[in-house]
């Protein structure tokens, strides 16, 4: 294939991706979206295949059998709550992969004996640090999701000082590198250093704070791409490196926002850690709570008109979001007008509710954003709160010493009754006791939030 | 293929430009399969892959490029394949008449 025909393919393949992520405006075209993005990446493989370098295939076909066996196997295996751990693995292998590439290419230099110039070698460096600290950031971040791990921050006397340590250890080792680039110590240092930076930049990070770090991670190993592009001088990775980036910091942006919190404080407060907690009051000077039962809800939605579901991580945990879209089907052929109630940062992942609540075929229409529904609340009968905590929490309103004071939430506070499905008083993960529990227009029910909606769909049966 | 930096350069600031413009657009509704779809595109690497595992006599670069194929394959293929899953399952209201 000649030289100026390649270019074209990565331009034809860019330009796929692009409309690719276009057509993601709406879920009616999004399928079609991802349908262009693939043939689009087809385009890039198939063009590099003719590239005359290119002499071996063995190696290649090895490579992409094992790896589109074990995706495939993945991607139709995992469950739809299992989504976030998906998306952390294969964040971490998009790193990987770049930093092995960009690894790669330096040891063709040292072999052949010729120095990286111009940008190349800053570029290697980066690729690597960037690339290592995404696949070792990632793979922590999935043994946290999948509990592998605890989900509570990992913390430790001097935790800071030896982050701070390892990052500007890994900055002399690239500077280093970047001056040095056949000194191939310097180069193990630093793979080192980017690989222990992932891991232990990502431990002390909580659960709840995972979709912010997920975020992140993918504009990472987009940009572990876009770095790897000016390596090999390719304008194909730059150009789907740095959309994958931007989409990543987008993302990480509305997390954070949607917590009211800045980037530097999620990677490195430790939030949710237990020793973190001052000044909330505990629940003894906030009088009792009342447990009730499925049956009491079905009492109240027997009467209501309208009712909004919240659901929260516990939703997730609890595979409750079928059982859920029973609940809401008896309560519609009732004459009830039922919505869902979506937090940004609900779940641990961006978009993760509305994944789980398309998988129980829920319509698309039905789930509405925070700021659109927010006024809607004083005008329902029922807000049914599933397995969310924080993100209702109105101490984020109005107590100034909370330290979830300023997050926007979801206010179910102002519907008629607000009732929430809690396995037990423990607080969440902010550590944060929660005040909507103990007002007089909320019933707690307590349990395991599947048996508990599963009871109320009986419940709604027979009463009505 | 890119031999001036700063037309690289150039095409990294006009591309993260048209990426901003192109994903703030996305709805929150479509935000895991946006993530999903977008880490599928990042496996884009691949092709550094391929280059590095078939140009040369075996050597580390080589296997360091074997690997590099099988996890950006990973990457690509259950990016691509996740992504469609989830997307078939966005559903609208049927009609109730």
């Amino acid at each position: 294939m000649s030289d100026s025909l390649i270019p074209l393919a990565y331009l034809a393949a860019a330009v796929l991706f692009i409309l690719g992520l276009h057509n993601l405006s709406s879920p009616r075209t999004a399928p079609r979206g991802n349908t262009l993005a693939a043939v689009g990446m087809l385009i890039a493989v198939v063009a590099t295949l003719l590239v005359e370098e290119i002499v071996d295939y063995t190696v290649i076909l090895a490579g992409v059998v094992v790896g589109s066996t074990i995706g495939v196997v993945l991607a139709l295996r995992i469950q739809m709550t299992a989504m976030p751990q998906m998306v952390a693995l294969l964040n971490g292998f998009g790193g990987a992969a770049s930093a092995l590439v960009a690894s790669a290419e330096l040891l063709g230099y040292a072999r052949r004996g010729e120095s990286p110039e111009g940008v190349v070698p800053i570029a290697i460096v980066l690729g690597v640090l960037i690339g290592g600290m995404t696949f070792t950031g990632s793979l922590i971040a999935f043994a946290k999701l999948q509990e592998l791990l605890g989900g509570a921050p990992i913390t430790y006397r001097g935790q800071q000082v030896v982050n701070a340590m390892l990052g500007l250890g890994a900055l002399g080792l690239g500077v280093g590198v970047a001056l040095h680039p056949l000194d191939l110590n310097l180069f193990t240092g630093l793979v080192i250093t980017a690989l222990a930076l992932g891991v232990l930049t990502v431990i002390p990070i909580g659960g709840a704070d995972m979709p912010v770090v997920i975020s992140l991670l993918n504009a990472y190993s987009g940009l572990a791409a876009c770095a790897t592009g000016f390596v090999l001088g390719n304008s194909g990775l730059v150009i789907s490196g740095s959309l994958v980036g931007a989409s990543g910091i987008i993302l990480t942006k509305i997390m954070c926002d949607a917590m009211n919190r800045s980037l530097a404080n999620v990677l490195f407060s430790a939030f949710g850690s237990v020793t973190q907690s001052p000044g909330s009051p505990g629940a003894e000077d906030r009088g009792t709570v009342t447990g009730y039962t499925p049956e009491d809800a079905a009492i109240i939605f027997s009467n209501a008109r309208s009712a909004i579901v919240v659901p929260g991580y516990g939703m997730a945990v609890a595979q409750a979001q079928h059982a859920v879209r029973s609940l809401v089907d008896e309560l519609e052929l009732r004459g009830v007008r039922v919505k869902y109630a979506i937090h940004p940062v609900a779940g641990r992942m961006p978009g993760h509710m509305n994944v789980l609540l398309a998988e129980a075929k829920v319509p698309y229409e039905q789930l509405v954003e925070m700021d659109e529904i927010n006024p809607e609340f004083p005008e329902t009968d029922v807000a049914l709160v599933i397995g969310a905590n924080d993100v209702v929490n109105p101490d984020a309103l109005t107590a100034k010493e909370s330290p979830l004071y300023g997050m926007p939430i979801l206010d179910v506070g102002r519907s008629t009754y607000v009732f929430v499905l809690k396995r037990s008083m423990n607080p969440g993960f902010a550590g944060v006791q929660n005040p909507l529990f103990y007002n007089d227009n909320t019933m707690m029910i307590f349990g395991d939030a599947k048996a508990t909606v599963m009871k109320m769909v009986e419940a709604v049966r027979e009463y009505s | 293929m890119l031999g001036d930096p700063a037309v690289a350069l150039t095409i990294l600031v006009l591309s993260l430009f048209v990426g901003f413009e192109v994903i703030s657009k996305v709805p929150p509704l479509l935000h895991t399969p946006l993530m999903s779809g977008s880490n599928a595109i990042s496996g884009i690497t691949i092709v550094g892959a391929l280059l590095a595992a078939g140009s040369e006599e075996r050597t580390l670069s080589t296997v360091l490029g074997f690997i590099a194929i099988v996890v950006a394959t990973i990457n690509v293929i259950g990016g691509f394949v996740v992504t469609h899953r989830m997307l078939a399952m966005f559903k609208q209201k049927p009609d109730r008449s």
